[in-house]
Order: structure tokens, then C-alpha cells, then sequence
């Protein structure tokens, strides 16, 4: 029988996109059964359109940048634009995947999408806002597939 | 070494080589042996793993400066 990986993704930055998309599609890959259930801001990554993930070195003191930016910098307009850019500037460059490559991934090996039902209606999201193919569920929805996993992740 | 099919991965990073040698592997037939190439250091380790996971079977690995070239025979079921 096959393995089973269940997933939480509720984070929705540029960054934080890529490890439910990559260990789902790897996962698929080596034949497990995979579940992602996306919950707050990670219902972002089930939009049609991923143009508008960002990333943002505010609050994040480990990332990397090519000159040392003091906090009062980065928070100025247009700090966040320029970070995303050079990040998927980078992303192409060192042929890493997009995101959305990464999705078609997931979705072409049968990773089952699943956005948590609560956050929808909290952030008045519409169906017509979300790509075909996932599904609609709750907290016990999550568990009746994570509770016969062999991997749990909340990310 | 002979194959019977070829996948370009080179330039590609994690997981991509991985996916791509999936793909390859579902479009030829059971025993069947597919070639990959690689220019992702940690594809070595990768390769490895996915065909300890899978039960395809890791024929030979060859090494060339920047290139990494797999030999994986489809397994039987």
C-alpha cells in the first residue's frame, strides 16, 4: 500500500510557497499518496494567478541581501517589489522551479488540493478565484487522510 | 551503456531533475532503462534515494566534471 503524506500550507509568500509544493510533487514522485490542505494565508497558492506572491525581507533577518538594509530601509515603498524581483531573478537563474510549474507538477501526479472551507469564507474568497480540480473541506476533512499518514507536515 | 530513453535535465534544481526522471520513467516500458542527466550536485544523493524508494534500479552512475549521467532501469511491476 502506498505511503501517505498529509500537508498544512498556511503560509502565502513568494519563499514559503515552494516546500508543500516541492515535497508534494517529490512525494507524488516516489509513489506516496499526497493530501495538501490550505489554510489561511496559504490559500493564496490555490489563486489562478501566482504573479502577486511576494516576498519580504521585513522581519526576516536571515535573508540574504546584497547590502546590509536596516529595517527603516526595507520598509520603504517599493523594498518589497524590489526583494521579489531579484528573488525570482534568482529562481530563474539558478534553475529552480516556479511555483506554478510546481503546481501543474503536483496537480498532473494526483496530489489532492483541499482549501480549508473557514478561511474561504473568512477572506470572502470565490471559487472563480481558485485554479479547477481542488476541493473544499474542514478540519476533520484534513485528519480522516492525516490520521493514516505516515508524514504530517504543518508548514 | 545501452538506453531506451533520454531525459535533459541538466540545469535544473531541486526537484525538478527528480520529477523530470518520473515522467521519463512513466513514458517507457517495465525493465526498460532510461537515461538522465544532471548538473544538480544534490541530484547524486537524490537519485540514490528515489530508486532505494521506488525499486527502480540505479544501474550505473557516471561522473564528468559537472555531469551527473544516470542509468535507471524501470522496475518489473
Amino acid at each position: 500500500m502506498a505511503k501517505k503524506l498529509a500537508l498544512i500550507a498556511s503560509k502565502g509568500s513568494l519563499d514559503w510557497a515552494y516546500p508543500p509544493f516541492i515535497l508534494a510533487s517529490t512525494a507524488a514522485a516516489l509513489d506516496y499518496e499526497v493530501q495538501i490542505f490550505f489554510t489561511f494565508y496559504g490559500l493564496t497558492l490555490l489563486k489562478k494567478d501566482l504573479a502577486d506572491l511576494k516576498v519580504s525581507p521585513l522581519g526576516n533577518p536571515a535573508m540574504p541581501m546584497p547590502v546590509p538594509m536596516p529595517n527603516f530601509v526595507q520598509m520603504l515603498p517599493g523594498m518589497e517589489s524590489m526583494a521579489t524581483l531579484m528573488m525570482k531573478q534568482k529562481i530563474a537563474g539558478k534553475g529552480v522551479a516556479s511555483i506554478e510549474d510546481l503546481r501543474t507538477a503536483c496537480l498532473e501526479s494526483g496530489v489532492k488540493l483541499i482549501a480549508c472551507q473557514m478561511t474561504v469564507d473568512l477572506f470572502d474568497f470565490k471559487p472563480a478565484d481558485f485554479i479547477a480540480g481542488i476541493e473544499y473541506g474542514g478540519a476533520a476533512t484534513f485528519f480522516e487522510f492525516a490520521g493514516e499518514s505516515d508524514v504530517n507536515l504543518f508548514i | 551503456m545501452v538506453f531506451d530513453k533520454e531525459v535533459d535535465a541538466t540545469g535544473l534544481n531541486c526537484p525538478l531533475p527528480i520529477l523530470r526522471c518520473k515522467k521519463g520513467l512513466s513514458e517507457i516500458e517495465a525493465t526498460q532503462v532510461l537515461k538522465v542527466t544532471s548538473t544538480d550536485p544534490g541530484s547524486v544523493k537524490d537519485f540514490n534515494a528515489f530508486c532505494v524508494q521506488t525499486g527502480h534500479e540505479l544501474l550505473q552512475l557516471d561522473t564528468d566534471d559537472t555531469i551527473f549521467t544516470f542509468y535507471i532501469k524501470k522496475r518489473s511491476s
